[in-house]
Order: C-alpha cells, then structure tokens, then sequence
C-alpha cells in the first residue's frame, strides 16, 4: 500500500509531506467514488444532448425520445438547423451582439479603470464612489425599462448592449491589476514624454492580458447568454437572439416547422431541438478551457485583493 | 464588492501628499480649475463609464417616484397624479403579492440550506487531493455549468428529468413512475433549488479553495506532530481558516434573500403555475410590464431593493459584532 501511493504520488507529481499519514483504502475510494460521481452528475446531461442532436430518426425511435451514444451518428440535425430559417437568424443576431457588446464593453471598463486607477487625479474620486454605490442595490425593472423607453432604445439591438454595457465588479477587478503596475514604470514613461493615453495603450494594456481576458469573457458569456433583456426590450421577433429562441423551441416546446427553418423535410424534433442547444452551447465550451488559467486568478484579484 | 469597498479604505493618498498636490512649491493653493485641467485625459476617460452609471443606476432609482404615482405611460413621470402610498396599501392587502412573498422566502431558505453548504463541502473535498491533474479535470469539470444560460440549464434538466426525460424513462422502465419532475409544482421549489446547486456549486467553491490555498502549511504540520488526524485538523484549521470567507458570503446572500432566480423561474413558470413560481422579481415583471400596473409594482420593487439594502446593512453590523471583518469597513 505504501508503495502503491509512492508510485501514484510519483505519477502525479506530487510532494506528499512527510507528516502526512497515508490514506486509508477505505478514505481512498470514498473519494474516488463521489468525484466520479460529481463530474458523472455534470457531464451526463451534456451526453445526452449531444448524442440526441446527432442520432438519426430510427435510433430516437427505439431509445424512447433521446440516444445516449448515436451508432450512425449524422450532422442533418445542424445542417436544416443552420441553413438558413430562424435559428440561423438568432445565432447571427447573438454572434453579432455578442462581438460588438464584448468590444464596447472591454473599451468602456479599461477606460474608466484607468482613469479611476491613477492616485492624485482630482475629480475622480466622486466617480468612484457612484459606482462602488451600485453595488448596493439593482435598479428596478420597470424604472430601468422606462429609462431605455426613453432613450428609444426600444425594439433595436443597442437594447442588449447598452443597458449592461458595464459592471461594476469587472471595473474594480480591471483597476486592481491596473494599480498594481508599479509606478516607476508610469513614470518612466511620462518622463519620455509619454501622455496618459499612449502610457495605456502601450504599457499598461500590454501588462493586462491576463485581466483582460478574463473581463473579456465574463461580458462575451453574458452578452451570449442574453435572455430577460431581449424579452423585455425587443418585442419583434425578427430580432430574438438565440436564447430566445431556443426557450420558444425547446423549453416551450413550439415545434420547429418546415417552413420556419426554410427547408422541405425535417429530422426528428428531439434532434433538431438539441442541436439548437448544442449551438447554444459550442461557443462557451470552446473558448472557456483556454482562459481557465486565466480567469482564476481573475476572480481572487477582485474578491482577495481588491 | 468586498474587496471594492476594502480597497477604497486602503487606496486614499496620504493627506499630506494630497496637500502637497493641492499647493503649488510657494505653498499656494492651486485652484480647482487648473486641477482639473491638468488631469483632464484621466477625467475624459472616466466619462462613457460615469454616463454609463448615471443613466441606468441612478436615474432608475429617481424613476422609483412612479412608485407614488397613478402612473400612465402616454401621460410621463410628470403628467402622472401622486397618489401617496396608495400604491403600497393596495400592494399590501394583495393576496398574489403575499404569496409571491412566502414563495421567495421558502426558495431562499431551500437554498441558504440546501446550496450554501455544498461548494464548501466540495472544496474540502478538493483540497484533500493531492494529486493536482485529477483535482485540475475535476475543476474544469465542475466550473463549466456556471458558464451556461438558464434556458440551456433548463432545457437540459427537462431532457433529463422532465415527462420523457432519459432518468424519467429509465426509472419507469425500472417500476418507478416519478411522473414529470418538471411540471410538479408541489417539488418546484426543491427542482428549483437542485438547479442551482447544479449550475453554481463547482464555480463557487474558487473562493474557498483560496481561502484553504492561504493557510499556512506549518499549522497543519505542527498539529499533525502534535497527534491530530485528517478530522481533527480540518475541524481546527482548515474550517476556521474559511471562516471569515463564509461569513462574507453569507452576508451577501442576506442582502439577496429576496432575489431568487429570476430568469430561471420566468422560464419554468409555464410549465408550473404562477402559484408556486411566482416570486417577488417575476410578481413585479408579470404585474408591471406585461399587466400594465405600473405604479403598484414599482412599489414592490422598491420595498425589496430597501429591505435589501437595510439587511446588509445589519448583517454587516452583526459581523463586526462578532469580531469578524464582514463586507465593508465602518
């Protein structure tokens, strides 16, 4: 048993401290059992939406309305899907909105990050505090419905954008890592001759990658995930982003027709509803392993340091 | 917001580097203008972000006053009669709005008992891994659902739970008819809860992996020589050491206690019922922007965002109370 562990502390590199007793068998399995058990809880519902989207009609047939492990799996699910009908439209409007709103947010929480970050800049401070104060309260749904109305953002994509254009939270965690930049470089610069502008695009930005791609994607998973707002604010479904739709087809279980989808015959609903998901999905999985590192340590600047 | 509010305790300059600032070598006061003339550039890029919260944050909560009015959308904010607070008397003796009331406090209680404790539960579990590779899959793992919409992770619970659901099927096929799970609106409020427990439970155990990541090792090494097994230490270190982080949270759910899961139950309350779906957000959404009662649902929005409001406040209170650090700093 003791050597069983030295060989997998071996494997796994790891330093097991020398005051440390060894695990018992029973301690061991128990463990090995509920992560097994947790990661299955996660995972399983993502297998069966993917396995369903790709199954081909005689295989939902005889599973009972969802396949677990398609034998002849076909991609005609996301082909009828994306050629072209509604859902085609609402993943374009969520790409679109998705670019743009992440953009326009990234430009904005840098800007005022900055602006908030440098110490003995006159006039900043009140500008901190209003924003530090909304992390006190939500602004109510029916003032913040009007506020928008009058705006005549009503019924038009800036609706999605603009309302949550910021947020606090990823403001302060973007100023932290600004402020923990050291001075002396800032200065250098300036002494070169640098104004403040070219000091955050050439120095400051380049250090903040990491903060940065973190922020980056905490706006492009909300922007992506819009669902309230477009219900709310867009009441022409021509321009529903894909959320939407998806609750329309899926969740309400509205069946996708033929001409809906612009083509002559459908697969089976269960698989057309998952590819739907599947395509609501892809995007936050793919991008989301890549800036795992990153977004870590994004969290604890803001909630540890401040 | 923690860190936000202990930050700005930390970063104000020092007075007298301030002075300095403020005076010119001959020591005259440098006027205010020519300040903020020089920081111009920082003040400019402030700008879109300070428009930004001026225009939906606080005009918003100016636009609370139709609270107190008969208000008519084709007549505006100042064509609208002021009504006092009949809105919030009517609002009071409303059967719905006392139900939506009950139903949030039930979902907040499920979910203080049910969900608070499990990402605590997991992390220990995670930190007791040595092995960084599985603990790293494991992590990846667990962190993705917090990255999904609610219509994904409704939609997906109905393709597992709901009348034809893969479990559903399974267990009836095994003799156990557990119907469908997602239309049942005597367990809506436990689906509900196990929801977010499945969505947030892996994201939120980041912050008590740090804390855990921030104990010093010799602590548990001196406790070890001095006898103490696997149990006795966590007990005595590991879980004091999260102590202060735990309750932070738990201040902050407080302040909350009245938002449960508003797109997650707008999404779920076809399929259920208002009756038992209906809490104090979607109440406000239903009755206002789709029932046209403006007045008296912005009148709930309010009393929720107040109460909120005061009970952080007190919360936060109670933690200085008890010699912890809490939220924000007096």
């Amino acid at each position: 048993m003791s050597l069983s562990s030295r060989v997998l502390a071996r494997m796994f590199r790891v330093d097991v401290p020398p005051w440390m007793e060894e695990p018992t068998r029973l301690g061991r399995l128990l463990k090995g059992v509920a992560l097994v058990v947790i990661c299955a809880l996660v995972i399983y519902p993502f297998l069966i939406v993917l396995g369903t989207s790709l199954a081909p009609r005689q295989e939902i047939i005889d599973g009972g309305g969802f396949v677990l492990v398609p034998h002849h799996p076909t991609l005609e699910a996301y082909r009828v899907v994306l050629s072209g009908g509604v859902v085609a439209r609402s993943a374009v409007v969520s790409i679109g909105i998705t670019l743009v709103g992440t953009a326009a947010s990234l430009v904005c929480t840098v800007m005022l990050a900055y602006g908030l970050s440098r110490p003995h800049t006159t006039g900043t401070r009140p500008i901190l505090l209003l924003m530090l104060g909304t992390f006190l309260f939500a602004p109510g749904i029916i003032p913040s419905y009007l506020v928008v109305k009058q705006l005549g953002l009503l019924d038009s994509y800036a609706a999605l954008v603009v309302p949550v254009l910021l947020n606090a939270f990823n403001v302060v965690v973007v100023r932290a890592f600004f402020q923990a930049i050291p001075d002396e470089l800032i200065d250098a610069a300036r002494i070169d001759g640098a104004g403040e502008v070219r000091i955050l695009t050439r120095i400051v930005l380049p250090l903040s990658r990491a903060v940065l791609a973190v922020v980056a994607l905490y706006y492009a998973v909300s922007y992506w995930n819009t669902f309230f707002n477009a219900i709310l604010y867009l009441s022409d479904s021509s321009r529903w982003p894909l959320q939407v739709i998806l609750r329309k087809y899926v969740i309400q279980g509205d069946s996708m027709t033929a001409t809906a989808l612009g083509v002559q015959t459908l697969p089976p609903s269960q698989s057309l509803q998952m590819a739907v998901l599947v395509i609501a999905i892809v995007p936050i999985a793919a991008v989301y392993p890549f800036l795992q590192k990153y977004f870590v340590r994004g969290v604890l600047t803001g909630a540890v340091k401040g | 917001m923690t860190a936000s509010a202990r930050a700005d305790e930390a970063t104000p300059a020092t007075p007298t580097r301030t002075e300095t600032r403020r005076r010119t070598a001959r020591g005259r006061r440098v006027p205010l203008r020519a300040r903020l003339r020089k920081d111009r550039t920082l003040l400019f890029l402030c700008l879109p972000g300070l428009l930004y919260f001026v225009l939906f944050y606080y005009l918003p909560l100016a636009g609370n006053v139709i609270a107190f009015q008969d208000y008519q959308p084709f007549l505006g904010f100042r064509g609208s009669q002021f009504v006092g607070l009949t809105n919030f008397t009517e609002l009071l003796t409303d059967a719905d709005f006392w139900s939506a009331v009950r139903n949030t406090l039930e979902i907040t209680v499920l979910q203080l008992v049910l969900y608070f404790p499990a990402p605590i539960g997991l992390a220990l579990l995670l930190n007791s891994m040595l092995g960084s590779r599985i603990k790293r899959f494991v992590q990846t793992v667990v962190y993705l659902p917090h990255f999904l919409s609610w219509v994904v992770v409704v939609a997906m619970f109905g393709q597992v739970l709901g009348g034809a659901g893969s479990i559903t099927t399974l267990l009836r096929d095994h003799g156990v008819d557990i119907g469908n799970v997602m239309a049942d609106p005597d367990t809506f409020k436990l689906l509900v809860t196990s929801q977010v427990i499945w969505k947030d439970t892996g994201w939120a155990t980041i912050i008590f992996l740090a804390a855990m990541t921030a104990i010093d090792l010799d602590l548990y090494e001196s406790a070890a020589c001095d006898g103490a097994g696997r149990w006795r230490r966590m007990w005595h270190i590991t879980l004091p050491g999260i102590r202060a982080v735990t309750l932070m949270l738990l201040i902050l759910r407080l302040g909350d206690i009245l938002s449960v899961g508003f797109e997650q139950l707008i999404l779920q309350r076809d399929a259920v019922g208002a009756g038992t779906s209906e809490v104090i957000d979607t109440f406000v959404y239903y009755h206002g922007v789709i029932g046209g009662d403006w007045g008296m649902s912005t009148a709930a929005g309010l009393m929720k965002g107040v109460i909120g409001v005061a009970l952080i406040v007190a919360a936060n209170k109670l933690a200085h109370h008890l010699g912890e650090q809490g939220v924000y700093q007096k």
